[in-house]
């Protein structure tokens, strides 16, 4: 394990020491790239000066809380009310299916139609975006409900809600946990964009405001700050979905 | 499951879909929302009229090597990082810690880098599709029965006839899979694309639509792209499935 991490470490290190060399080295030129030590340092200046910055942040932060708790409280009822239900199960499984291969994106003219350029069109695209992981993930969770379970809360007379709690949660909590990583990653996906394309504020707004002046170290060092966010949530929640697998699946 | 269950669930989806469709156009109003039947009758105007079909041309093209790029480099990658155990668990978190990027913040650098036209929503759709084509390559490999292994080992299979004998048809179901999930992120890629920086293809179609505020337009579009993407997602997971059942 610690071999694989050196590796990875020495990999990614790497990468980013040849980014750097080939832009010092004018390889890469200034219009299109600065030196990633550049980008952090803008970045610690982008926080410290621009009076926008926090802001921004908390407007996309609070946007993407918003997203998520849509996605995966609606996504979870959802799942339970379509699972209860197989023929609606069948009838819906067209879309879960082809339903990330369709460019979601293009319903943001719509929405913003709809409740208009703001935080509601943001929160409901974000929302859009993670709410069928976590649907398809819920009823795959109680799918795997082991049967045995089950039965032993049968024997031990648990009523409907204990069974639920006591039993059914905790087995389902491995795909359901993969269901959280998956709308958190959707949703984040949804809301930047959405900024990205059409907004007022936020991060994902600032980036396109920055590329469209030329101004590239306002624009990498956002970028920085977006990939380094994505990258960390996703680790910590897979580190959580792993130890959660783990625990249920020991072979 | 007969074919008559699974096409009444078919036209039930669609009444459906429909329905809703009826239901939200009356509660929002012709401001935000096009009628089912104006809609469709434009989807026709558009596929008959002669100026649709070069954007379709354009996104076509753009998709067609942007798909190439993707699953060759994917499944090339995914073959490297598979057939090596130190390689996979090296590569694999790597990948999908960039997988899970929003590429979409990604675009003005992939803009700077390649300019405006072509190259660009190329390497936008190749970017998207490549990742999972990858990812899941690497997944296959890695599930692949050791008692499959074994046996080409007691064979004594070269290590080329082993991968095209024994490896290659125990992981191809799965690697369709990431095929199909590649595609359909592929094509997503490329309209992303060109909805920001392209003069012509249907993202650029949809781009001006939404600028000049034509629901009735928007709606068709969307309506066009999803009904293309779905239908061949459908066909590639029936593809899927058939090898899946081997």
């Amino acid at each position: 394990m610690i071999r694989v991490r050196a590796f990875q470490l020495a990999l990614v290190g790497g990468a980013i020491v040849a980014l750097e060399t080939l832009c010092r080295a004018g390889i890469i030129d200034r219009f299109t790239m600065i030196p990633p030590s550049e980008m952090l340092l803008a970045l610690a200046g982008v926080m410290g000066t621009e009076p926008w910055f926090w802001p921004d942040v908390s407007y996309t932060l609070g946007n993407l809380a918003a997203a998520i708790a849509l996605s995966v409280a609606g996504g979870f009822l959802i799942g339970l009310v379509v699972h209860a239900i197989p023929r609606l199960r069948r009838v819906l499984d067209p879309i879960f299916t082809s339903y990330y291969s369709v460019p979601t994106f293009v319903l943001y003219p719509l929405l913003i139609v709809f409740f208009g350029i703001g935080p509601a069109s943001l929160i409901v695209l974000g929302a859009l975006f993670g709410i069928v992981a976590m649907i398809v993930a819920t009823v795959t969770a109680i799918d795997r409900i082991p049967r045995v379970l089950l039965k032993v809360a049968r024997v031990s007379r648990l009523g409907p809600v204990r069974t639920a709690l006591l039993m059914k949660l905790p087995a389902a909590s491995p795909h359901l946990m993969t269901g959280l990583r998956l709308a958190v990653a959707y949703s984040v996906i949804g809301v930047i964009a959405g900024e990205f394309i059409l907004s007022t504020e936020g991060i994902g707004r600032r980036v396109a405001l920055a590329y469209n002046n030329f101004d590239n170290q306002t624009m990498y060092a956002l970028l920085v700050l977006i990939l380094a966010f994505a990258i960390a949530v996703n680790a910590v929640l897979g580190s959580l979905e792993q130890a959660l697998h783990r625990r249920w699946y020991r072979s | 499951m007969t074919a008559r269950a699974r096409l009444l669930d078919y036209v039930l989806l669609a009444g459906g879909l429909g329905l809703a469709w009826v239901l939200l156009f009356a509660w929002a109003g012709p401001e935000a929302l096009s009628p089912p039947g104006a809609t469709l009758r434009r989807v026709a105007e558009y596929l008959t009229s002669p100026q649709f079909w070069p954007h379709a041309a354009a996104t076509g093209i753009a998709f067609a090597y942007a798909c190439l790029i993707a699953l060759i480099g994917g499944l090339a990658l995914g073959f490297a990082l598979g057939a090596n155990r130190l390689a996979g668990q090296v590569g694999e978190p790597i990948l999908s810690s960039l997988y899970s990027i929003p590429k979409i913040t990604l675009y003005p650098v992939i803009l700077l880098v390649f300019g405006l036209g072509i190259s660009a929503k190329v390497a936008f759709g190749a970017l998207h599709g490549f990742f999972p084509v990858a990812l899941f390559t690497i997944g296959a490999l890695k599930n692949t029965s050791p008692v499959l292994i074994k046996t080409a080992r007691v064979l004594r299979l070269a290590p080329l006839a082993t991968a095209r004998t024994v490896l290659l048809p125990a992981a191809l179901p799965e690697i369709v899979t990431g095929l199909r999930i590649g595609f359909s992120a592929t094509l997503l890629g490329t309209l992303i694309g060109e909805l920001f920086a392209s003069d012509q293809g249907l993202g650029f179609m949809l781009i001006r639509a939404m600028e000049a505020h034509k629901v009735l337009d928007i709606m068709a579009l969307t309506l066009l792209l999803f009904a293309f993407a779905a239908t061949a997602n459908m066909l590639l997971l029936a593809v899927e499935r058939r090898m899946h059942r081997r």
